[in-house]
């Protein structure tokens, strides 16, 4: 025995706990890691950015006093029957089948009581969700799942889905634990099998087709509803102008925090751009095409906050979307309801095996002893008041900056706290003018 | 019999006509003369009328139909009846890409020739084609009945789920999960009727074709098959 001291333990930063912990998963499984939510990684966010205020330059709003409006059109480019919506914060799409039906029922409720939108999923249009919506976005997907041109013609708007943040390229799935009568009823598939979302669209392919889809959606609309294109943060500048080329009224870009029912871990952490650095490309190629407020641009992907919404207006959006904040805000991952996700192996913050229908919250199953326990009048309350939150917050801000409007809101009015945020975002580093990759650094 | 000239009078207003149709319309008989390769022609139509549209058309003629039936003197491009919801498209001619796709009820007749992807994503449509279909066809197709009296080309009904595929001439190869079932009396009884109804009875005869459908094998993920996706 040497009497030199042994080198304390030290943990590899390439071969982490978490890192190792997977390694054994799949050896265990032999199937990748599939769970819902977003990228957990850290990345540049809103958080990084700053309002720089009011000062001798800029005057301030009396926050008691002077208006500072909140709302928005959307599909003023084409459609004879536009959207408008009170506040710019929009409920995302989200299927029936990976939502409950009373979770659905419920988004719909919020997003009235707060005046905007909600929109369906890759599962069809329910009754409940139709019936508790005053405007209604209806996706149009590649697994064109309950498709009709009934629902069509009953939706406020049409959303036609090229991608999503948390996958783009990818395609969803629906595992069999989910499937019910109904959802397998909704989809024309058996109960009980895993259902595959197709990636891309059977009848079209590249912005040529798309551009005759989109025609055709109008003709069977009688060019009443608008319709918005969703794409997912892989290339935003020339999947925004392709958007506009192909005729769409409203552009949805989902940047990589977005999320998902269902997929690969591993697609969800390593596929698409981080929400901040979309942005700033969609609004470019915008405004190159002479488009921007035109052709209006819906952001989502990790929208937290009345900040987060005012920092993705003042970059240049229209209205932003939120999906796992409004679940979220239902219920879900609640610490009320820890002892049930211990059960699950997984504790309150952390639960996103969607996929497996077991949700104590009983949001994203269709187990009926476990959606039973969710009241969507007031899983709908809850949500519009984090709405109205929300709006306040981003009102708050705006009039800071002296904005009478949101979308007065511009990004003169922000700086960064880091380098990477800086470039991402096009506004300079805190303390300097400096933004990356302008200006001839 | 009204005659809607589409080169006089443009797309929006043809279809703005045939959506304005009800049930209890007189005029149920339709002829649409200059098609000129025009997409979207009758498509959105939810009434029991017959539409002829006299020459070839582009994308997505007769998309969503409900209840009319629309005969096309010529081809059509690519998506015909997509989506269709119920009634009778005939195409005289050939049929481009995805004729049929997502289709969920009615009948579609190809006379002629489909290209690639015929019926996919099908969802209930029955898909009755004289001649020959191309690649990929009746790709995930979900329900509803193929029938096709030529060839069938590469990985006909890849990763298929309920639907029945119909093939009397050769079939290149077989999709993931596609396979050849035994035909018993039940088929050849529905297949008897599609050929009826897809006016194909003449040209063939149901013991003439081979069945084909889903191995049921990829309904639910399994590791072990991974290399077969």
């Amino acid at each position: 025995m040497s009497d030199f001291p042994h080198t304390p333990p030290r943990m590899s930063w390439t071969f982490s706990n978490d890192t190792n912990a997977e390694i054994r998963r799949a050896a265990a499984s032999g199937i990748y890691d599939i769970r819902g939510g977003g990228s957990k990684r850290r990345l540049p966010h809103f958080d990084d950015l700053l309002f720089l205020g009011a000062s001798i330059s800029r005057y301030p709003l009396e926050g008691y006093r002077e208006k500072c409006a909140t709302d928005v059109w959307l599909g003023t480019r084409h459609a004879k029957k536009p959207i408008h919506l009170d506040i710019p914060v929009t409920i995302a799409g989200m299927s029936f089948g990976s939502l409950s039906g009373p979770a659905k029922e419920a988004l719909g409720r919020g997003a009235t009581l707060a005046g905007t939108s909600t929109t369906t999923g890759d599962g069809g249009m329910t009754e409940e969700e139709r019936g508790h919506s005053k405007t209604l976005v209806y996706q149009y997907l590649p697994s064109r799942y309950g498709m009709n041109p009934d629902d069509l013609r009953r939706a406020d708007a049409i959303e036609l889905v090229v991608g999503q943040g948390a996958k783009p390229g990818g395609g969803g799935m629906l595992l069999g634990q989910k499937i019910s009568d109904r959802v397998a009823e909704m989809r024309t598939l058996p109960k009980g099998i895993d259902q595959r979302s197709a990636c891309r669209h059977p009848d079209w392919t590249g912005p040529d087709d798309m551009e005759i889809k989109i025609l055709e959606l109008r003709e069977i609309t009688d060019w009443e509803k608008p319709i918005y294109v969703k794409v997912g943060g892989a290339r935003p500048y020339y999947d925004t102008a392709l958007s506009v080329k192909a005729g769409a009224d409203v552009v949805v870009l989902d940047g990589m925090q977005g999320g998902t029912a269902a997929t690969q871990d591993v697609f969800i952490e390593h596929v698409g751009q981080p929400t901040l650095a979309c942005i700033p490309q969609a609004v470019k190629a915008l405004q190159d095409l002479g488009m921007h407020r035109k052709v209006q641009l819906i952001v989502s992907g990790g929208i937290r906050t009345g900040a987060d919404v005012a920092k993705a207006l003042a970059l240049g959006a229209d209205a932003v979307s939120i999906g796992t904040a409004a679940l979220v805000a239902l219920g879900d991952n609640d610490p009320k309801l820890e002892e049930e996700y211990r059960k699950l192996g997984t504790t309150a913050g952390a639960y996103d095996d969607w996929h497996e229908g077991k949700d104590p919250a009983g949001i994203t199953t269709q187990d009926p002893e476990l959606f039973s326990r969710f009241d969507p009048v007031l899983g709908g309350r809850r949500l519009a008041n984090y709405l109205k939150v929300m709006t306040l917050e981003a009102q708050t801000l705006a009039r800071a900056c002296g904005k009478n409007h949101l979308h007065n809101l511009e990004p003169e009015d922000l700086c960064a706290l880091t380098i990477e945020a800086a470039a991402m975002a096009g506004v300079p580093l805190a303390g300097t003018s400096w933004i990356p990759g302008r200006g001839g650094y | 019999m009204p005659s809607f000239d589409l080169g006089a009078h443009g797309l929006r207003a043809l279809n703005s006509t045939l959506h304005a149709l009800k049930g209890q319309t007189n005029e149920t008989q339709w002829d649409i003369v200059n098609p000129r390769g025009s997409h979207a022609i009758a498509a959105g139509v939810d009434a029991a009328v017959d539409i002829t549209v006299h020459g070839s058309t582009g994308y997505y003629c007769a998309g969503m139909n409900k209840q009319a039936t629309i005969r096309v003197k010529g081809s059509a491009g690519p998506g015909v009846a997509e989506n269709m919801m119920s009634g009778t498209v005939i195409v005289d001619g050939d049929a481009s890409q995805y004729a049929g796709a997502t289709g969920r009820g009615g009948l579609l007749v190809i006379k002629g020739n489909a290209s690639s992807r015929c019926g996919i994503s099908m969802k209930g449509i029955d898909i009755v084609v004289h001649g020959s279909i191309g690649h990929m066809s009746a790709f995930m197709a979900q329900s509803g009945n193929m029938v096709v009296l030529g060839d069938a080309g590469d990985a006909l009904g890849d990763s298929l789920y309920e639907a029945r595929l119909f093939v009397r001439g050769k079939v290149k190869s077989l999709g993931a999960d596609c396979i050849e079932k035994e035909m018993r009396p039940e088929h050849l009884e529905l297949l008897e009727t599609l050929l009826q109804r897809g006016e194909a009875d003449a040209k063939a005869r149901p013991e003439e074709f081979r069945r084909y459908g889903s191995a049921r094998k990829l309904y639910n993920f399994n590791i072990d098959n991974a290399s077969a996706y």
